[in-house]
C-alpha cells in the first residue's frame, strides 16, 4: 500500500525541523514527499523472511579510539563562521521555557 | 459521617546522568576540562561541522560497560548508536548522539540499604550519550553558548519505580555516587554537575477500597542529593492536595508534566505536558558503527570489577570486627580502605587500626581536604602507631599527638621533589624524643596523683562528700593527673590510683 504525506504531517515535519513554509510550499511538499515515500516502498517488496535486521549498510563493527588527548581548535577559529559572538562565546537570541537533553 | 482513611503510597523512579571519568570527549580528542575558557576545548566534531567523523571512546565504552556489571545489569552483545533530533543553542548538531532500543546495559538492579536492611532496586537500563554545551541565560535579550562541555562522555542510568520515599531515594543517589567514584568511572562531583538527578514521582492512594494514581511528574535536572530528596517530598504533597482539591487529577485524566526545582522557594514549577513532549525522531546514526561485545571483551572487563562498597562493608564489619558505622566511613573513600586493609595485613592490630583511621587519620585528612592516601604518611608508620597504641606504649592522646607530628614531618616532604629518601622518624622514636611513651610506673603515678590532691582540694571535698559533684570532680582530679605527666599517664592506671586515694581518704573521714 502506498503511503502519502497529508497537508497535517507535511506541517508537523516542517515544524520539527524548524522550516518556515508557506500554504502553497506545503501542498506542493505534500505531493513530493508523498511519491518519495512510495519509491522508497520498493523496498518493502523483496521477501525478508528470516533475514536479521540491521541497522548500518556497513559490514564493519568495533571501531573504538584510545582516549587521548589531540589538538582542539582555538575559540577564534571555533567562533569564526558565529553569526554573532560575545567574550568567545556564540550569542544566540534568548531561549526560554524548553528543556535541553 | 466519618473521614474516609487514606492509604498513600509514594512511587519514584530515577534517571540519573552519570559524566563519566574519560580525558577526552566522547567522539572526539578534546579534552574534558571543566574550567577552560570558553570554547577552547572544541573541534569539528564536537562542533557540529559538516563531513566531521565521531569516533568512539573505548575507555568511555569500557567505564559503561564496568557499571552496567557492577549494576547487575544484561550486557548486550549487540549495541548501537542513535541520534536525538532535536533543537537547542547548545546543541551544536541538532541531534545528541545517544542509544535507543539496544542500550548497552540493561535488566539489572542495584541493593541499598535502607533502615538497617538491603533493598533491591530495578535498573531498567544504562546507556551511553554525549552531554550538551553550556548555556548563560541571565542576559538581558541574548543566551550565550559555550561548547566545551559538548560531546562530553554521559551514563544515562533509569531505574524502575522501586522507591517509596524521598529518603529512599536519597540514599539510592549517595549509593550510586559511591558506586561510580568506587568503579573509577566518574569523579561524581555534585558541584561540577558530574551526576544529575531526574526523579519521576506520583502517588498511590488507597480510599474507600479503590486505588487512584496520580499523574508523574518528572522533576528536571537536580544536582544534588538534598535537592533530590526536599523535591520528591514536596512533589508527593503538591500531588496529595492536588487529588484532594479534585478528585479528576488522576492519570488518564490529567496529563504527566515535566516540573523544575525551585530551591530557593522550596517548591516544583510546572514546565510542560508530557503530551507536547517533543518527537525525537530516533534513528540509527550512519556515522557510527555498530559495538559487538564479544566473551573476550566482556571477560576482560569483568576482571576490573573490584570489591563493590556494599561488599567490602560487610566484610570489614565480619573479618576485622569493625563498627557499622566506621565500616561504612572507610569504605566510602576505595583508597582509604585499600590503605587500612594493606596495613591490618602488615601486622597493625585490626581494631585499633580502624578505629585509628576514623577519629585520627580520617580526621586530619578532612581537615586538610584531601584523602588518607593523600598525607603523605608511609603505610609502616601507620602500622607502628596502631602497635604502639594496643600494647600500651602511648594512650590515645598521645596517639593523637603523634599523627600530627608525623604529619608536620611527612608534608615538607611530600612536596618536596627529590626528598623522597629522606627517612622519617619511626613513631616510637619521635614518641621518646617527645616524652609521649606512657608511664606506667606505679610510684612515678602516685606522685602525680598526690600532686593532683593537693592542689585541689575543693575538688577532693567534692569528690568525697558532694554526690551530686562526686562524679564530675574525680573525673576532673583524673584530668589534672593525666595534665601533670603530660598526657604520659597510662589512663587505666590513673583511674585506679585516683579512686585508690579516695577510699583512702574516705576511709580516715
Ligand atoms: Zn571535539
Amino acid at each position: 500500500m502506498a503511503s502519502s504525506l497529508d497537508e497535517t504531517a507535511v506541517r508537523h515535519v516542517a515544524h520539527l525541523a524548524r522550516l518556515d513554509v508557506t500554504d502553497e510550499e506545503v501542498v506542493r511538499f505534500a505531493k513530493q514527499l508523498s511519491s518519495i515515500l512510495s519509491y522508497v516502498e520498493q523496498l518493502n517488496e523483496p521477501d525478508t523472511t528470516g533475514i536479521p535486521p540491521t541497522a548500518h549498510a556497513l559490514p564493519v563493527t568495533n571501531v573504538f579510539r584510545g582516549d587521548t588527548v589531540r589538538p582542539c581548535w582555538e575559540p577564534d577559529r571555533a567562533l569564526h563562521n558565529a553569526p554573532q559572538c560575545q567574550d568567545n562565546f556564540f550569542r544566540v537570541p534568548k531561549v526560554l521555557g524548553q528543556d535541553s537533553a | 459521617m466519618p473521614e474516609p482513611t487514606l492509604t498513600i503510597r509514594t512511587i519514584i523512579g530515577l534517571e540519573i546522568h552519570v559524566q563519566l571519568n574519560t580525558k577526552t570527549k566522547m567522539f572526539c580528542g578534546c579534552p574534558v576540562r571543566y574550567d577552560a575558557p570558553p570554547n577552547s576545548c572544541v573541534c569539528p566534531v564536537c562542533l557540529g561541522h559538516p563531513g566531521a567523523l565521531p569516533v568512539i571512546n573505548r575507555q568511555a565504552f569500557t567505564h559503561a560497560v564496568l557499571t552496567g556489571l557492577a549494576l547487575n545489569c544484561k550486557i548486550a552483545r549487540h549495541t548501537k548508536w542513535d541520534r536525538k533530533s532535536y533543537y537547542y543553542p547548545d546543541l551544536p548538531k541538532n541531534y545528541q548522539i545517544s542509544q535507543y532500543d539496544l542500550p548497552l546495559a540493561a535488566r539489572g538492579f542495584f541493593d541499598i540499604p535502607v533502615r538497617g536492611r538491603m533493598k533491591r532496586v530495578r535498573i531498567t537500563r544504562a546507556h551511553l550519550e554525549e552531554d550538551a554545551g553550556k548555556s548563560l541565560h541571565d542576559l538581558p535579550g541574548c543566551t550565550l553558548v559555550d561548547l566545551n562541555r559538548a560531546g562530553t562522555p554521559l551514563l544515562e542510568i533509569v531505574t524502575e519505580p522501586d522507591l517509596s520515599s524521598a529518603d529512599e531515594a536519597y540514599a539510592f543517589c549517595i549509593e550510586l555516587q559511591r558506586l561510580v567514584t568506587y568503579l573509577g568511572v566518574s569523579e561524581g562531583v555534585m558541584q561540577k554537575g558530574q551526576m544529575r538527578f531526574e526523579p519521576n514521582v506520583n502517588i498511590a492512594i488507597r480510599c474507600d477500597g479503590r486505588e487512584y494514581r496520580t499523574p508523574i511528574t518528572e522533576i528536571k535536572n537536580l544536582n544534588s542529593f538534598r535537592h533530590v530528596r526536599d523535591a520528591i517530598a514536596y512533589e508527593a504533597r503538591r500531588q496529595l492536595t492536588a487529588w484532594t482539591e479534585d478528585h479528576d487529577y488522576q492519570q488518564d485524566k490529567r496529563p504527566n508534566e515535566n516540573r523544575g526545582w525551585n530551591a530557593e522557594k522550596g517548591i516544583t514549577e510546572y514546565q510542560r505536558d508530557k503530551e507536547s513532549a517533543p518527537d525525537y525522531r530516533y534513528f540509527p546514526d550512519p556515522d557510527l558503527v555498530p559495538v559487538e561485545i564479544t566473551d573476550g571483551m566482556l571477560d576482560e572487563i569483568r576482571a576490573m570489577l573490584p570489591e563493590l562498597p556494599i561488599a567490602r562493608r560487610q566484610r570489614l564489619v565480619s573479618e576485622y570486627g569493625l563498627s557499622t558505622r566506621d565500616a561504612d566511613t572507610i569504605v566510602n573513600h576505595r583508597g582509604t580502605a585499600d590503605l587500612l586493609e594493606k596495613v591490618i595485613a602488615a601486622g597493625a592490630p585490626a581494631d585499633v587500626a580502624g578505629k585509628q583511621f576514623v577519629n585520627v587519620w580520617l580526621k586530619l585528612a578532612n581537615d586538610r581536604n584531601v584523602h588518607v592516601t593523600d598525607l603523605g604518611v608511609e603505610p609502616e608508620q601507620i602500622v607502628e602507631l596502631a602497635r604502639m597504641t594496643a600494647d600500651g606504649t602511648i594512650n590515645k592522646t598521645a596517639a593523637n599527638r603523634l599523627a600530627q607530628v608525623m604529619l608536620q614531618h611527612a608534608e615538607p616532604r611530600a612536596s618536596a621533589r627529590a626528598d623522597a629518601q629522606r627517612s622519617t622518624p619511626s613513631p616510637l622514636h619521635l614518641a621518646q624524643e617527645l616524652g609521649l611513651v606512657q608511664v606506667h610506673d606505679t610510684a612515678a603515678t602516685e606522685a602525680w596523683v598526690e600532686q593532683a590532691f593537693t592542689a585541689n582540694p575543693k575538688a577532693v571535698q567534692d569528690a568525697l562528700g558532694n554526690p551530686k559533684k562526686a562524679q564530675a570532680a574525680a573525673g576532673f582530679l583524673r584530668g589534672q593527673v593525666m595534665k601533670l605527666s603530660g598526657g604520659k599517664a597510662d589512663p587505666n592506671l590513673v583511674v585506679r590510683l585516683v579512686e585508690k586515694r579516695l577510699a583512702k581518704l574516705r576511709g580516715k573521714g
